[in-house]
């Protein structure tokens, strides 16, 4: 077993006095692919929004419990939420780039960091690129806007975006969802490659995809974690019949 | 009965369609007035030198400049002002804190109060307090800042337009899409970053809308500048923020009230009248066409 990368304490969280999550412990290892599933509504991106925290933003969100990422505290209030999110890509469901060139998209991290030698960026653009296996479509035209590139490719676009910065977990909300097969295909393959240096946290609704690419599987229903483990048992014998149900596609 | 039912139903047909009618009439009229009494003096010349004669002949070339001025002063201070309190309203702070809507409250009242009290307030804020000390302070009691001149009656013009900047500035704002800004605090930008490098720029369209907007209203709004700056003539085109100035809408008003032959300088109050209002006219119609690629790009 790799070591463990991020860990959920009785995780609680309420959007008002509405309960989304409810007590979720979970442990997710270094360097491999965890996938959430569940049907809509069931909290999978809320818990995703927490790892980083990007809940921070809505202001009726009340958490309780821990996530612990490199054994810290991610709630405590020695930590500064700035430096937490450079350590943390984040890849949307929508791609969302900036309107700005492919150049300055990727460079926008490195940038915001105090980055501003032009061959440095140079170089953290091209590298980041190639990582999202995209530098060969862009190359000729990264003063283009990224605006004008396809839907897989803006997407691929946004996770090199995330690269730039050097994270250690890239997390992703459904990065798939918006895109044809082909450009699907692009991206798990890429999220495949990234495996190798970064930890990966998934969130998904194509049951399929989870089973191709993940290693570890989260099944949540309702707000409740009902079944986390090896993605191979979870679609083969799954303990729990809900889950059961789920990827069988009874319900959901 | 029936017959009554569709008497009635057709009377309200034609009376709404009339007074329909009767709006476009009414500014058709006026624009074919204007334009017919003003278009023979309307020259290259008329628009590039000094009035002559006890203003009964000549151009208007400085009330034009004045004008310029000024709307460009009234910018200066009205835009960032504007655009900052924009961003503190929908980026700070909390839609239903009463900060916000105490502000909220302010700029609507602001936007309605009649402009000549802004006339009055700029002459007892700007003139006679902020204008008087500083000559106490600087000017060892002289009398320089403590009158009437372009730099007061520009200020006072930008509270007026504050409203409509700060409007428009926060509807282009609410565009920026939430995933932008997500996108960027993912990456480790800070808020600040995130509105400097995002927000902003995406709601660049927004600004220039309010600022063409002000100046369009700043342009054609005397009264706030009768008692702050503006000059019934000046032989000299101001140099300094603490000249006097002429400005387009002052110069139609003192020639239509205050010149020795009214009848006589009519084809001047025309064409000055038409060269507000093509002015103001462009603006607007500038202004418009980018909003509504604004409220395309949201939609979208």
């Amino acid at each position: 077993m790799k070591e463990i990368k991020i860990e959920t304490r009785d995780l609680t969280l309420h959007y008002g006095t509405k309960m989304a999550l409810n007590s979720i412990t979970l442990q997710i290892p270094e360097k491999q692919i965890t996938a959430f599933i569940g049907p809509s509504g069931c909290g999978k991106s809320t818990f995703l929004r927490t790892l980083n925290r990007m809940n921070d933003l809505i202001p009726s969100v009340r958490i309780s419990g821990n996530v612990l990422i490199d054994g810290l505290n991610i709630y405590d209030r020695k930590i500064d939420v700035v430096n937490l999110r450079k350590k943390i890509g984040m890849v949307f469901q929508k791609s969302n780039p900036f309107a700005k060139s492919i150049f300055e998209n990727i460079a926008y991290g490195p940038r915001i960091n105090g980055i501003h030698e032009k061959k440095k960026l140079k170089e953290i653009v091209e590298t980041a690129l190639q990582k999202a296996a995209i530098w060969d479509e862009v190359k000729d035209r990264l003063n283009d806007s990224a605006l004008a590139l396809s839907g897989g490719q803006q997407q691929r676009i946004c996770i090199a975006r995330s690269l730039a910065v050097e994270p250690e977990i890239i997390l992703m909300d459904e990065p798939a969802s918006a895109l044809d097969p082909i450009s699907t295909g692009k991206i798990e393959e890429l999220i495949f490659e990234l495996k190798k240096n970064y930890t990966i946290v998934i969130v998904t609704h194509n049951m399929q995809q989870a089973a191709r690419v993940s290693d570890i599987t989260a099944f949540f229903y309702l707000g409740e974690l009902i079944e986390f483990g090896k993605t191979r048992k979870i679609f083969t014998t799954p303990d729990k019949k809900q889950t059961e149900e789920y990827i069988t596609g009874r319900f959901g | 009965m029936n017959t009554r039912k569709k008497i009635s139903g057709g009377f309200f047909i034609g009376l709404t369609g009339f007074s329909a009618m009767l709006i476009i009439a009414i500014i058709v009229v006026i624009l074919v007035i204007i334009f017919i009494g003003g278009k023979d003096r309307m020259t290259w010349e008329f628009l590039t030198t000094f009035p002559e004669n006890g203003m009964m002949e000549g151009g208007i070339f400085p009330a034009i400049y004045g004008t310029a001025l000024m709307v460009i002063i009234m910018s200066v201070a009205a835009v960032p002002f504007g655009t900052i309190t924009a961003i503190y309203l929908t980026e700070y702070a909390s839609e239903k804190s009463i900060i916000a809507q105490t502000i909220r409250f302010a700029v609507r009242t602001l936007a309605t109060v009649p402009s000549i009290i802004f006339g009055l307030f700029g002459l007892g804020f700007f003139i006679k307090f902020v204008g008087a000390e500083m000559d106490s302070i600087f000017h060892a009691g002289n009398l320089k800042w403590a009158q009437p001149n372009i730099l007061w009656a520009s200020l006072t013009m930008a509270l007026l337009t504050l409203p409509v900047v700060i409007v428009s500035v926060e509807e282009s704002i609410r565009t920026v899409p939430r995933d932008l800004r997500e996108a960027s605090l993912a990456l480790g930008a800070t808020k600040w970053q995130t509105i400097k490098r995002v927000v902003i720029p995406g709601s660049i369209s927004g600004i220039m809308t309010g600022t063409i907007l002000a100046v369009s209203r700043g342009a054609g709004e005397v009264a706030p500048i009768l008692f702050t700056g503006a000059a019934y003539y000046l032989a000299n085109l101001p140099s300094s923020l603490s000249d006097q100035f002429m400005n387009l809408g002052y110069h139609i008003y003192i020639l239509s009230t205050q010149s020795a032959n009214v009848d006589q300088t009519l084809p001047i109050q025309f064409a000055t009248t038409l060269v507000l209002l093509l002015l103001t006219f462009t603006l607007n119609l500038t202004a418009v066409v980018i909003r509504s690629r604004i409220r395309r790009k949201a939609k979208a």
